[in-house]
């Protein structure tokens, strides 16, 4: 066995804590790109304008300054509302922003953009006959979304989607500044106090490539579930 | 007021894309067993007259009357809205409608397709749904095809799927958009024999076609609509072979009858 000099299990925590990161941060993702692709394609300007807002901020800052501002403007923020509410009302509270919740929301908020625009994309490709074949026989809007809109609208973004879940899991490697302990923090560290990078980095790079194969076999799956009735095989 | 037996009312429709004003006020009543086929030349508003029936489009004025229950609406900045969801839901799954390009869903087979409605818009339990999309489809000579999906089928079965999946709503009246004008010439017939049979049996329908012997044989009325508004209208006998309108007589023409 390869003696990782007592980092072993501290690894696998980290690998652990990547994978942990990049699921939450995934579902958050979507469920934000799924409001922000309605919100942007609504024809009510009070949704579209801050759709379009947060797609444009998020997607033009690099993430590494967007985690900084929200991991540490996060707290400030806070300090500043409970400071205001001691003066005011005397009642002494203490919110710590958590590393990880604040690196799921970091994360999750900055491919919610990516994913808002794979998703809008897809929603323009629906074959607009078949929802008005849905509409006409008297489904309601949250019905129609969920039976015909969104699995149609699937075959189209998972290409996409597919994209997004690989940059997003190396994306969570950036959550190291913010202290948390993932994999590649406890790989680094490792290197540091031993100086043998090629042992604890090339099992990391192994590691990824592990959770994107499983991914890739996930894909499949659903591009087969999706694409049902799209290729011609009776 | 309003006669609860009658189908569907129609009222004085007005309907305009930007300043182009497509229906003039057009009005419409379909008794039960009627079958109304309205005839005009492309831009003639005829499609747009029957998508306003179940507020596909929007009609900007006018009354459409449901069995005596009149569709409530209300004036918002984009427009004339229906103003109660609830309502407007219940009202289409009493009016299903025929497309031109059958609008099959895509990712569903066949059966899925005819029971999709029923189950989640009507609440019939699965095994019931089942059963009668199953018996549907043979009516439409699909009995086989149950299980294929819409890109594995002919334009004519789709078609015909369309309409199984139609009176699978049990619909009181069925509207239909040029339902024959997508299909190849060789599929034509059996579309149009389905759709002879449904008449036959007193079925209410409100047919938009470009197929004249239809409209003379199996309907028993003819709307023929001109640049918005209805030019001639009566017997299909009547407006068929005697049509009054200049119009109509040079519309009819070209068809050589």
């Amino acid at each position: 066995m390869i003696d990782f000099q007592g980092y072993g299990p501290r690894l696998l925590e980290g690998a652990l804590l990547t994978l942990e990161l990049a699921v939450l941060s995934l579902l958050l993702a979507v469920v934000l790109g799924l409001l922000t692709a309605s919100a942007r394609l609504s024809r009510l300007a009070v949704l579209r304008l801050p759709a379009i807002v947060y797609t444009v901020i998020i997607r033009g800052v690099p993430d590494l300054v967007l985690m900084m501002l929200l991991f540490y403007g996060a707290q400030i923020g806070i300090n500043a509302v409970t400071d205001m509410i001691y003066d005011r009302w005397g009642w002494d509270i203490f919110i710590n922003v958590d590393p990880f919740v604040a690196g799921v929301i970091t994360i999750g908020l900055i491919f919610g953009a990516y994913m808002a625009e794979t998703f809008r994309g897809a929603f323009l490709a629906v074959d607009q006959g078949q929802v008005e074949a849905a509409e006409s026989f008297g489904m309601s809007s949250w019905l129609l979304f969920r039976r015909i809109r969104f699995p149609l609208m699937m075959r189209h973004a998972l290409p996409g989607l597919g994209n997004n879940w690989m940059v997003l899991l190396k994306t969570t490697a950036l959550v190291s500044i913010i202290g948390l302990s993932d994999m590649v923090r406890v790989a680094a560290e490792a290197t540091r106090a031993t100086h043998q990078t090629f042992l604890f980095m090339i099992p990391v790079a192994l590691g990824y490539l592990a959770i994107t194969s499983v991914s890739e076999i996930v894909m499949q799956w659903l591009k087969k579930r999706y694409n049902a009735g799209f290729e011609e095989t009776p | 007021m309003a006669d609860a037996s009658i189908p569907l009312i129609v009222s004085d429709i007005h309907k305009r894309f930007g300043d182009n004003e497509v229906l003039k006020g057009i009005s419409l009543e379909a008794r039960k067993g009627d079958v109304i086929t309205l005839i005009g030349a492309s831009g003639s508003g005829k499609s747009t007259f029957l998508r306003c029936m179940n507020l596909l489009e929007r009609p900007d004025s006018g009354e459409i009357t449901v069995h005596g229950e009149p569709i409530s609406f209300r004036q918002t900045r984009h427009g004339r809205e229906p103003a109660d969801r609830g309502q407007l839901e219940r009202i289409r799954t009493r009016l299903s409608m025929v497309f031109q390009s059958f609008n099959l869903w895509a990712h569903m087979t066949l059966i899925a397709n005819v029971i999709e409605a029923p189950i989640h818009v009507r609440g019939v339990p699965k095994a019931r749904a089942r059963e009668q999309g199953m018996a549907l489809l043979e009516r439409v000579g699909l009995a086989d095809r149950a299980h294929y999906y819409p890109a594995q089928l002919s334009g004519g079965q789709q078609q015909r799927g369309a309409i199984a999946r139609a009176l699978a709503m049990e619909p009181e009246v069925m509207l239909f958009d040029e339902p024959t004008s997508a299909l190849d010439p060789e599929l034509v017939g059996d579309v149009l024999r389905v759709m002879r049979e449904l008449a036959d049996e007193g079925r209410t329908m409100i047919v938009v076609t470009h197929e004249m012997d239809f409209a003379r044989d199996v309907s028993n009325q003819v709307v023929y609509l001109h640049q918005g508004m209805v030019e001639e209208q009566g017997n299909p006998a009547e407006v068929l072979t005697h049509p009054r309108s200049p119009r109509l007589r040079q519309f009819l023409a070209p068809r050589g009858r």
